[in-house]
């Protein structure tokens, strides 16, 4: 009978009133979170209605009318496109070395620290290294393969982080037992590492993708911020800055034209083509995000089922 | 016995390794992929940090009139002067606010997703966060256009606060007219900053061994009494970091901030003014200036701050977490 007192004294009234106050709180915060997100998709919900339709996605931008963001929509897709294949493979190689061959030395070490500092560099920085190496240097202009390969530097260490990490996730057992199979290294990380990664590698892929889409900063000083002008897709001429499908020539993408636009504030639809814009770009954002995670369990069923 | 009969086979392979094992080839690739990532470090670092110093160089402006409160950088208007004081001051303020907004909130809310949230609301909010990350800073600058500034506008504008004694005096400066204002700056990074401390704090809080936890309550504390005097002080180290990786986007963030900060290049002195930072002058005066001129070289001089910043902050983090398991 002394043991309970003694006990009720060290939890005092006080202190449970402190833990009741603390777990409100601390579920508000939770709270406020879905709050703001919910808040900001009904807002653009609303703001893009009577916006987006077909015409506005399918039609070239317009001075008067409100018109649409057809070019600017395709060369957010194409210098996307353009990143993931240069930055998918050697990203993921990067993984590939990290994950199964880098030892624990000076190297490696100064790997990881390259991984972390381009990781912490402001994007605008990396939009001005792109600016003074390919445009002051090699005097190409505003190109979307300049800002493509910007874009590569800027994400290269996410996407090598990511293949990293989903190698490392392969238990080692299924090393182990190839190896003993008599296969070389290589062959095991071909034949049995990557395929079994292959749902945490393609998660990384869209994370990656879904930041790249949105990225302006980067944007502004090496692919261009001008209006693009009509393109004529059927231009397979991938020399002629006239193809919207040559990576050289000026590109325009999503979000730095809605940063063109707010900057300039200039024709009577502004407002509405960015709104229509922003809520394209965080449509994409949610595609993108709930998009990893469906494909990623899809895959993880399907190939641990085998 | 069939397995047996294999064994000297295999290991005679072993032992002659053809010309392509022998250079390794697949090594050598994997190995300059992972080590592109220096040179680019290596070139990035080298480009801009040469960039950055013409201003003193070839233009001879003296290294300590940076220093100075007056950005003067147009030679059409008389002589020059290039202070990036205004500009250093409205990042570290603009950057600290927004800080003191977001810490407490990211870890309030790392500690409900780790200790208190039931698995249903850790797998609506961990999602809600993520998509948080993705939203690009343009949208994030455009809601701070559209809502957030004509708020700002309209609370402390011609209505009762200003009324008040002191709290009246600190929001009734001119500028805040519009509602484009370091307050608006930070109120926007805050939310952008919001889902990197958090995450990171979240780690470290989950690395917390679960021992100290029922220690703790068996014990007879409550759950509060172990999160603030047995999680916090544990976790904190992780807390820093993630604190220290959120002041780096913050202070690096460009085109959000441009949006709503108002440019105007003066010395911070009321949180209602209008301020510019470095990423948003930048971003600003970059398409409109010459290459070579001394005014570009200023904006080189600024993103060699902003590198060294960035720099400084990546080795910050590894003296926090310094004895503790790389990550």
């Amino acid at each position: 009978m002394t043991a309970t007192p003694s006990l009720r004294r060290k939890t005092s009234r006080g202190s449970i009133l402190a833990d009741r106050a603390a777990t409100v709180v601390l579920w508000g915060t939770g709270a406020l979170v879905l709050l703001i997100l919910g808040a900001i998709i009904v807002h653009f919900a609303i703001a893009a209605w009577g916006v987006v339709s077909p015409s506005f996605i399918l039609s070239d931008p317009s001075d008067v009318a409100l018109g649409g963001i057809l070019p600017v929509l395709w060369n957010s897709i194409y210098i996307l496109a353009l990143t993931m294949v240069i930055a998918v493979p050697v990203g993921l190689l990067g993984g590939i070395y990290m994950s199964e061959y880098a030892s624990d030395n000076a190297v490696t070490g100064a790997i990881r620290f390259a991984e972390e500092a381009i990781s912490s560099v402001p994007s605008i920085v990396v939009g001005l290294f792109g600016l003074i190496l390919f445009v002051d240097n090699f005097h190409q202009g505003f190109t979307a393969l300049n800002g493509a390969l910007a874009l590569t530097f800027f994400n290269l260490p996410l996407m090598t982080r990511l293949s990293e990490q989903a190698l490392r996730a392969v238990p080692q057992e299924e090393r182990s037992a190839s190896l003993a199979l008599g296969a070389t290294k290589w062959q095991t990380i071909r034949h049995v590492v990557v395929p079994l990664a292959i749902p945490g590698l393609i998660t990384g892929v869209i994370l990656t993708a879904g930041r790249v889409f949105g990225e302006a900063a980067v944007l502004l000083f090496t692919s261009g911020i001008g209006t693009p002008p009509h393109y004529n897709f059927a231009n397979f001429d991938l020399f002629s800055p006239a193809s919207p499908w040559s990576p050289f020539r000026p590109s325009t993408t999503l979000s730095v034209y809605i940063y063109k636009l707010q900057s300039e504030g200039l024709g009577s639809h502004v407002n509405q083509i960015i709104d229509g814009s922003a809520a394209i770009l965080i449509s994409m954002v949610l595609i993108f995000n709930l998009g990893a995670r469906f494909i990623g369990r899809v895959l993880t069923r399907r190939l641990t089922a085998a | 016995m069939a397995q047996v009969s294999t064994a000297p086979r295999l290991a005679s392979l072993r032992a002659t390794p053809g010309l392509l094992e022998r250079i390794d080839l697949p090594r050598r690739v994997v190995f300059a992929a992972a080590a592109s990532m220096i040179l680019i470090v290596a070139l990035l670092l080298v480009f801009i940090a040469w960039q950055g110093i013409q201003l003193f160089v070839r233009d001879g402006v003296p290294v300590g009139q940076i220093l100075s409160p007056t950005w003067q950088p147009d030679r059409a208007s008389g002589a020059t002067n290039f202070g990036l004081l205004p500009f250093v001051a409205a990042t570290v303020l603009v950057t600290a606010v927004a800080l003191l907004i977001s810490t407490p909130l990211s870890v309030g809310l790392a500690v409900f997703l780790s200790e208190v949230a039931p698995n249903w609301a850790r797998a609506i909010v961990q999602p809600a966060l993520e998509i948080f990350v993705g939203i690009p800073s343009v949208v994030w600058g455009w809601l701070g256009i559209t809502i957030l500034v004509p708020f700002l506008a309209h609370t402390f504008h011609g209505n009762a606060i200003i009324g008040l004694p002191v709290v009246g005096q600190i929001f009734s400066i001119p500028g805040f007219l519009t509602g484009f204002s370091w307050m608006a700056g930070s109120l926007v990074l805050s939310i952008m900053i919001l889902p990197t401390i958090t995450s990171v704090s979240y780690d470290a809080f989950r690395a917390v061994p679960l021992e100290m936890r029922t220690g703790s309550l068996a014990l007879g504390t409550t759950r509060w009494q172990t999160i603030r005097h047995i999680l916090i002080p544990s976790a904190l180290p992780g807390v820093l970091t993630g604190v220290v990786l959120g002041m780096t986007r913050a202070a690096g963030e460009a085109l959000a901030v441009q949006m709503v900060i108002g440019n105007s290049p003066t010395m911070p002195a009321a949180i209602t003014q209008p301020v510019t930072t470095l990423t948003s002058q930048i971003t600003l005066d970059m398409g409109n200036t010459v290459f070579g001129e001394p005014w570009q070289d200023a904006l080189w001089t600024m993103s060699l701050v902003l590198l060294i910043v960035s720099i400084t902050s990546v080795v910050l983090v590894r003296v926090i977490n310094k004895g503790r398991m790389a990550t």
